[in-house]
């Protein structure tokens, strides 16, 4: 989230687009009820299914599986056609007013430098145009015909109404009423958010998906503002921790880099990175990179890196590519992978084509799994008949389930989606054996360090030389992980005494004197003590900021962009809205200055500081295009790209990356002619609560959600047995016809839905079911690798 | 139970004896904004843990209702209906089922078992469980379908309001729990206070016969609903559009029960002519029991109000 949970209650428009919060997310659901009843926000709930959100929501419409861009596209091409726009935001917080490079082209449906072996882009021509003065030339009245602006223009300009309501199945009415009401909070004083969840994320289009609806919020003035953002629902209670600490394998804690194959020194990748302003004037806030990347190292490394070895550059893997979960299971299922320790994960369960999964977890020699539960990736070798026919005998994988801690079982911390870090006590002791995942890990740790002190090995410097300054050092304490992440002084620095835990990021440096495992975290556990474990519940400004509630990464800071609240003079767009204001000589308000304090309004520094222009991009250079363009699902019920139908290869995104042997396992509509999609249901949490009798109880079992029409044509009744099929397998179970789901008319045909919920599988006391990842697509988003879980094709028949 | 409760006892299943008055009450009640309400299941959850009630994992048979319908272990339950108020609109409608605790209540008119069934002076009405017969007829009485027999103990159940939390000064499990705030405790004054607020709410954005579901046909009710369409809680998943207790209750009450009684005394009497006339009888094991039972019964009466 940009913004926090509490501050929905600040919206007047809210959109529930891309999730389902009330089903998914009921506790934060209650500020969305908050918004409603105290400021009469209205809720308006796009989503291919009538929902738990739809069901309390003021307005709804319908849309096809997988063609969200083409909706939003269509609100851009609204929003630009009628000036609903904030024009002094556009103008001057984002790139609109920037000069692309005369390169730059798009062409039926790919845009210029597009690698077709490779299926990838070259994005050199993607760049802006500089001018004699080494910056970025712009053009602030926005009529250069090579601006950000003109060139978004005439993008979007083929997203009128009836091509969106042709391609997404939206009612053209429908739309357009949704249209007016976003336009509406274009006015500096209404202010519109967006929840959104898995249901962007999870396509082959998903960055994309949640960009187009950032160029949304950007355009209308909502970014920065309380009330607004672009507000991404995470899933589990610390999913926001685990992305911070390193969740994507390109990365290191706090979103730094890991270096790649061409990254062949210290001092070029801290050139690569460290971006100096592209605009005259801006704080481009990465130049700070060094001092978080070495006193990352310090943490790590301690003595072990220093000035002479690079801060241990030599000890950082490189990598030739990502290993998302798709490639790892990719080169599992290729028998170029061994073992695997699975912490914390249900793959089996929760990755898509589980035929390929469960084949390519039979070709390893050992799995560790430690996991609270019996997962059914632990118990992947076990014939659970129908659900999971596998042969026993011929799969040779050893399995070591080690059972670990649940959340309440141990002290810690959780990051919520609001980037608030909450430390929370220990409730319970866990059962039997079952061990922190610290302690696990310790272990494991130290008896490597002991292998490579005895026997040696290819480079044992790494391991070795690991800094472990724990008390106990076979299970470090919580606290001590905490502290060693938010920083400290290693030396004395001014009036930081060496040894002093540090008050934030600002006080890290880049030549050795300090250590911090995150610096987005740094600063959480200061000299003053645990900030996450503060309870403060005072809320002075009224706008839910709770300063001195937990800690909120980065600096304590509630909304991100908040400068953008303020219009160029450091005016409040909204004085009932202002988190910051310039009070004459220096940034001030209930929240953190996302700005330099100082920074005068006349200074022209611009509100997003983290880029080098210090505009935000309306244009930008994802792996899959500088602007978002509708591309179908890998399986869509059209089988061509309505923008494009002569275009076989942009029917899907073309920067899409799909393995070799996989493209034989899509289907198409001749086959599998319904469009169909996975959720969640608010009775159970991923594959966990099945765990659970209380859970089990009030959703016992596995059902299939059709449309009445489609019931109809198939003869199927309500709570007959159901076969779903797609070109990966079948699962079956019991049907629920409802009038939520209807029929859509897509490009003059009618396309059905199949609502397929997952929590569905073969070990808990719920009634047993098939994993829903029997018909998944494995294939993922061009720049995330995210599973396209929510769009694919499926036939069904009565069972 | 405590015997100071039994001061709050203001109404007792077949028994005449005038309650104790000295106490002044407030009238409690529960508020359920069903446009607020997500369906979560919360609430349904809470109330499993708070009264430890675990029935069977069931199946699903193609509805979202879990268990499908109420049992001796799920004494509150999500009912969703489908509708389509018009020719233009459809909406999903969620109602928190369980006892509407009524300030006239049927079950408690109905149930023969003395003291079986009280209603508090705050409003609740509680099943005092170990008085129950098993006859059933709290059930035959009941307006809105709501107590069930178990089969296992032959005992009637159904959500108590959680009286005993209530009683020490927290709202009910379910409140507690209640993710979005679409279920409300407090006295009934100030609850249909919020109702009119919710009303006027509902009112602006076009539900034009929102309004509160208290019904008179039952004295009112201490679980109330904010509709939005209150001209037809019979799209709430049949909520009754104007209950009333059948008239067989009235019945058993106004005229059976007197004749009963009456028949009784001219057998008593009839009794006593015989004794005078002829002495006593000699007693036979069979003839001995009843009378038996109803002195235990009247002990374990006294034993409550203790």
């Amino acid at each position: 989230m940009t913004n926090h949970w509490v501050d929905i209650k600040n919206a007047d428009l809210i959109l529930i687009m891309g999730g389902n919060a009330a089903e998914a997310h009921p506790c934060g659901f209650k500020w969305v009820t908050e918004a409603k009843a105290n400021r009469g926000a209205k809720l308006v709930v796009v989503d291919p299914r009538f929902t738990r959100s739809a069901a309390v929501s003021d307005y709804y419409a319908p849309v096809r599986v997988g063609s969200d861009i083409a909706f939003l596209g269509g609100v851009i091409r609204y929003l630009l056609e009628t000036g609903q726009i904030n024009h002094e935001y556009v103008a001057h917080y984002t790139n609109a007013a920037l000069i692309v490079k005369e390169e730059y082209s798009f062409a039926d449906g790919l845009f210029s430098g597009y690698d077709e072996v490779n299926r990838r882009y070259d994005r050199s021509s993607w760049g802006y145009e500089l001018g004699e003065d080494g910056y970025v030339r712009a053009d602030e009245t926005l009529q250069h015909p090579r601006c950000v602006y003109q060139l978004m223009k005439t993008h979007f300009d083929r997203y009128t109404p009836e091509v969106v309501s042709r391609i997404t199945g939206t009612p053209e009415d429908r739309f357009l009423k949704i249209c007016e009401m976003i336009g509406e909070t274009s006015r500096p004083d209404k202010v519109m958010t967006i929840m959104y969840a898995l249901g962007w994320t999870q396509h082959s289009v998903g960055s994309q998906n949640i960009r187009t609806m950032a160029m949304i919020q950007l355009l209308l003035g909502n970014m920065g503002m309380p009330g607004g953002g672009v507000n991404a629902l995470r899933g589990h209670a610390n999913v926001q921790g685990i992305t911070d600490m390193n969740l994507v394998t390109t990365n290191l804690p706090g979103y730094l880099g890991l270096p790649g194959d061409d990254d062949q020194s210290f001092e070029g990748f801290m050139d690569k990175r460290a971006l100096k302003p592209v605009r005259p004037g801006q704080m481009s806030f990465w130049q700070n990179y060094p001092k978080f990347h070495v006193s990352l190292m310090k943490a790590w490394w301690g003595e072990h890196a220093n000035a002479d070895n690079g801060f241990a550059w030599d000890y950082l893997p490189h990598v030739d590519k990502p290993y998302d979960v798709l490639q790892m299971f990719e080169l599992m299922h290729a028998g170029q992978m061994n073992g695997f320790l699975c912490q914390g994960f249900n793959p089996l369960a929760a990755v898509s084509h589980k035929a390929k999964m469960s084949t390519a977890l039979a070709r390893l020699k050992y799995m560790v799994v430690m996991d609270p539960l019996a997962t059914e990736t632990s118990e992947f070798w076990r014939n659970f008949g129908e659900f999971n026919p596998v042969n026993t005998r011929q799969i040779q994988t050893e399995v070591f389930r080690l059972p670990t801690t649940l959340f309440a079982e141990e002290d810690g911390t959780f990051t919520n989606s609001g980037r608030v870090i909450a430390w929370k006590e220990k409730a319970v002791d866990p059962p039997g054996v079952a061990r922190t995942d610290r302690r696990i890990i310790a272990g494991l740790y130290l008896e490597l360090k002991r292998l490579y002190e005895e026997e040696g090995g290819a480079y044992p410097d790494p391991i070795v030389h690991l800094h472990w300054p724990y008390g106990n050092p076979d299970e470090p304490s919580a606290p001590e992980l905490l502290r060693e992440i938010s920083g400290r002084a290693l030396q004395d620095i001014g009036d930081i005494p060496a040894g002093r835990q540090l008050a934030g990021f600002g006080q890290l440096r880049d030549d050795g004197g300090t250590a911090c495992g995150n610096w987005l975290y740094s600063g959480c556990w200061s000299a003053e003590g645990n900030l996450t474990a503060r309870r403060d519940t005072a809320d002075p400004s009224g706008l839910g900021i709770y300063p001195g509630w937990g800690f909120a990464w980065p600096a304590n800071r509630r909304i991100l962009y908040n400068r953008a609240a303020c219009d160029t003079q450091g005016k409040p767009w909204d004085p009932r809205r202002a988190p910051i204001a310039w009070d004459g000589s220096r940034w001030s308000g209930p929240d953190i200055p996302d700005m330099r304090p100082t920074a005068a309004p006349g200074e022209q520094v611009s509100p997003f500081i983290m880029l080098p222009e210090g505009v935000a991009r309306l244009f930008a250079g994802m792996n899959d295009g500088p602007f978002p363009e509708h591309y179908e699902p890998f399986e869509s019920p059209l089988g061509y790209n309505p923008l494009h139908p002569d275009q076989p290869a942009v029917t899907s995104n073309p920067a899409a990356r799909v393995f070799a042997n996989d493209w034989a396992s899509f289907g198409t509509a001749r086959d599998f002619p319904y469009a169909a999609t996975t959720y969640r249901l608010t009775e159970h949490m991923h594959f966990w609560t099945k765990h659970s009798l209380a859970n089990a109880i009030v959703q016992p079992s596995q059902f299939i959600e059709i449309g009445e029409a489609l019931a109809r044509e198939k003869g199927i009744a309500n709570g007959d047995q159901v076969t779903v099929e797609s070109n990966r397998g079948e699962i079956t179970a019991t049907a629920v016809v409802t009038k939520r789901i209807k029929p859509l008319r897509v490009e003059g045909r009618t396309v059905h839905t199949v609502g397929i919920p997952i929590h569905w599988g073969f070990t808990g006391v719920a009634n047993k079911g098939y994993l829903a990842n029997v018909l998944t697509p494995f294939v993922g988003d061009a720049n995330s690798q995210t599973p396209e879980f929510k769009a694919f094709l499926v036939n069904i028949e009565k069972a | 139970m405590a015997s100071m409760q039994s001061l709050d006892i203001k109404n007792r299943s077949a028994t005449s004896l005038p309650s104790p008055s000295v106490r002044s009450h407030t009238e409690l009640a529960k508020l359920i904004d069903v446009s607020k309400c997500i369906g979560c299941k919360a609430c349904q959850v809470a109330c499993m843990e708070w009264n430890d009630l675990r029935g069977p994992v069931g199946e699903n048979t193609g509805v979202y209702d879990n268990p499908q319908d109420l049992n001796e272990h799920t004494w509150t339950l999500m009912r969703f209906s489908e509708v389509e108020p018009d020719d233009f609109s459809f909406e999903w409608l969620i109602r928190k089922d369980g006892c509407m605790h009524c300030d006239d209540p049927g079950c408690l008119k109905a149930c023969p078992a003395p003291g079986a069934i009280v209603q508090y002076a705050n409003g609740i009405v509680d099943f005092i469980s170990e008085k129950c017969i098993g006859c059933g007829y709290c059930i035959a009485g009941c307006p809105f379908d709501i107590p069930r027999l178990s089969r296992a103990d032959n005992r009637a159940y159904k959500c108590t309001l959680c009286s005993d939390r209530v009683a020490v000064g927290l709202e009910p499990a379910c409140v507690t729990t209640c993710p979005t705030g679409c279920i409300t405790f407090g006295t009934k004054e100030d609850m249909k206070q919020q109702a009119v607020l919710r009303i006027a709410d509902l009112n602006s954005r076009g539900y034009d016969n929102a309004g509160l579901y208290d019904p008179p046909g039952v004295g009112g009710t201490h679980v109330m609903y904010v509709l939005q369409h209150a001209d037809r809680p019979g799209l709430y998943h049949g909520l009754p559009e104007d209950p009333r207790i059948s008239p067989m209750v009235g019945f058993w009450q106004g005229i059976t029960k007197p004749l009963a009684i009456g028949a009784l005394a001219l057998l008593a009497m009839a009794s006593f002519l015989h004794f005078i006339k002829h002495g006593p009888n000699v007693a036979e094991e069979d003839d001995d029991a009843p009378s038996r039972d109803k002195t235990r019964d009247r002990k374990e009466e006294s034993s409550h109000v203790e």
